[in-house]
């Protein structure tokens, strides 16, 4: 029982020199170019940057050094990690054209491990949504079915991993924003432990939530993607000054001994199609030794809404910054505050206005103490409900989504609805603690189905291999269809 | 605790105005109704009594994160101004602040 390791296949493929850089990049860059025009997965494709990189990755190879353990390997970024000299707009016109004056240092651990960055991709602006419909760019499309959402924030490297554009990309967490799109679009996708992935370079939305994780194809393609990204970094201070998790050594030890809890207010609030596959992967996880067991963990049903009073107050703090002043979009007027005003209004979409407005709100006198004050003690609830059920069972398993992908502007007019798409993978991101979300068969609709494994904190290497057991068991997923040349 | 009462149209132009965001009146009217609904569902949350309970601002807080007080290079400082709207002697430049607008 072994996780397929396509990209670890492909970085020794180039290490002994079989393949060259140039030749991966240029059959991937022109899959992009066939098929990106439908899905619209990419807000920039960095063609020259990339051919640079692949040809001193084969200079490297043929100097009789190794690159790296991603030596070659086409990766897409989302487009709220800085990239020197790179556009990066987290799909907002309050960044067009902005262009950091630093790497972000995943970005940096990625290229040291010589992984070749293809671009940069579509997502919520500044990562509040859940269908990539609200970026100022356009939305993505789900690669399975071209009329429905990826999911979101991170929608862009979803679907650009679904797809077939890249093996491999990097997408960032707040409330589900990796899980949630990685199940909407048949892929893997981890959310991190917080704390291991350094957030320096990420363009922050709710500070104490956000980490930057994986997408993949298979368990073991994330377990890599996680060991070359994860460690600590002196340039952030939330960083865990202790051993990461190394978890690609670790990754088929299965399941015998271990205990998985059943999520009951998971399966509670999902669809009958979902509830069954979730279903089908405990009984896969029991026949592989797991002792599976139904859990409660009632604390979980009140994530939500302390998530929609804590992320937006930390937004409208983090997103003070965009004033006009230092970067950035600037509508000039005659006085400073009228030309912040102006800026901020013609700059942000409708969601982040929302959020900005919630988050102003409940921190305001006269109501922080009321709702922000108040989640924050809900948060302290959830992590003993978590913390009560981690002393019985070893992870715990449920849906990543209640539904399948739902379709292009079916949730835009109702913004609570789209928010409640994120009930399953929010109490995660308020403890702290790391899931993944693993492909597993389809809905009624024919589209894929994520089911998520959590567990406490720093159990990457567990969560991973019962991943690894759950994919084994998995029904093959048909890949998805694009009409070559298509353009939408 | 005393739960607060609905959101109203008033409210939201005044957080708007701090937020330093002009909104249309169709924008205001759409907002008061949305942000009042998700409130509503937040009112699960703002009706526990969770006396006794502390809050927890950072799920994983670490604390005293501290470095040698070494000097290391920083950012470019004509790449960093190289993005601003408009930048005049090494410095940021803005529309005046003090004072009535021209």
């Amino acid at each position: 029982m072994t996780s397929p390791r396509p990209s670890t296949f492909l970085a020794n493929a180039v290490r002994s020199g079989a393949r060259s850089a140039v030749d991966v990049l240029e059959e991937h860059l022109a899959i992009i170019e066939s098929g990106d025009g439908e899905v619209h997965a990419f807000n920039l494709v960095t063609v020259d940057l990339a051919r640079e990189q692949a040809i001193a990755v084969d200079r490297t190879v043929h100097a009789g050094e190794d690159p790296g353990p991603l030596a070659g390997v086409p990766v897409a970024l989302k487009d709220n990690l800085c990239t020197r000299g790179v556009p990066t707009t987290c799909s907002s016109h309050i960044l067009e054209g902005w262009r950091p004056p630093y790497d972000a240092t995943v970005v940096d651990r990625l290229h040291r491990a010589g992984a070749v960055m293809v671009g940069k991709t579509n997502m919520d602006e500044f990562a509040m949504g859940s269908s990539t419909e609200s970026s100022a760019f356009g939305p993505t499309r789900n690669p399975h079915d071209t009329s429905r959402v990826p999911g979101g924030s991170s929608g862009g490297s979803a679907a650009a991993v679904a797809a077939g554009f890249v093996p491999l990309a990097l997408g960032s967490d707040t409330g589900g924003s990796i899980r949630q799109p990685a199940a909407l679009c048949g892929v893997v996708g981890m959310k991190p432990t917080y704390g291991t992935v350094s957030r320096y370079g990420l363009v922050a939305f709710a500070s104490s939530l956000d980490q930057i994780g994986p997408f993949a194809t298979t368990v073991a393609d994330a377990a890599l993607l996680f060991d070359v990204i994860g460690g600590h970094d002196p340039c952030d201070s939330t960083s865990l000054n202790r051993p990461t998790p190394r978890v690609l050594s670790v990754l088929d030890d299965g399941v015998a001994g271990l205990t998985v809890g059943l999520l009951t207010e998971f399966l509670d609030g999902a669809d009958p199609d979902v509830v069954a596959r979730t279903r089908e992967a405990a009984d896969a996880l029991a026949a592989a030794g797991a002792r599976v067991e139904e859990v409660s963990v009632p604390e979980v049903v009140l994530g939500l809404s302390a998530y929609y009073l804590i992320a937006p107050g930390e937004a409208s703090s983090n997103l003070a910054r965009y004033d006009g002043v230092r970067y950035g979009l600037r509508v000039d007027a005659a006085d400073t505050v009228a030309m912040n005003r102006a800026t901020r209004s013609a700059g942000f979409g409708a969601e982040v206005k929302r959020r900005i407005m919630l988050g102003t709100y409940v921190l305001s006198a006269g109501y922080m103490d009321a709702y922000y004050n108040q989640a924050l003690r809900v948060r302290t609830k959830i992590i003993e409900g978590f913390a009560t059920a981690y002393r019985r069972c070893d992870v715990l398993l449920g849906p990543t989504t209640p539904t399948t992908a739902f379709p292009v502007g079916a949730k835009t007019g109702d913004p609570l609805t789209m928010y409640l798409s994120d009930v399953c993978t929010i109490p995660t991101n308020l403890a702290g603690h790391p899931a993944v979300s693993v492909p597993f068969g389809t809905g009624d609709d024919g589209l894929p189905v994520g089911v998520q494994v959590l567990g406490p904190a720093l159990s990457e290497g567990t969560i991973l291999k019962v991943a690894a057991v759950v994919e084994a068991a998995a029904p093959p997923l048909a890949a998805p269809v694009l009409a070559v040349g298509g353009r939408a | 605790m005393a739960e607060p009462g609905r959101l109203t149209r008033d409210e939201v132009a005044h957080v708007a105005d701090l937020a330093r965001l002009e909104l249309t009146e169709d924008e205001l009217e759409l907002f008061t109704g949305q942000l009042a609904e998700v409130l509503d569902h937040a009112a699960d949350v703002a009706s526990l009594d969770l006396t006794g309970v502390a809050p927890t601002a950072h799920a994983m807080a670490v604390s005293n994160v501290l470095r040698p007080d070494e000097v290391r290079p920083a950012l470019d400082r004509d790449e960093v101004l190289g993005q601003a709207p408009s930048v005049e002697d090494h410095r940021f430049r803005v529309p005046r602040i003090l004072g009535d607008a021209p």
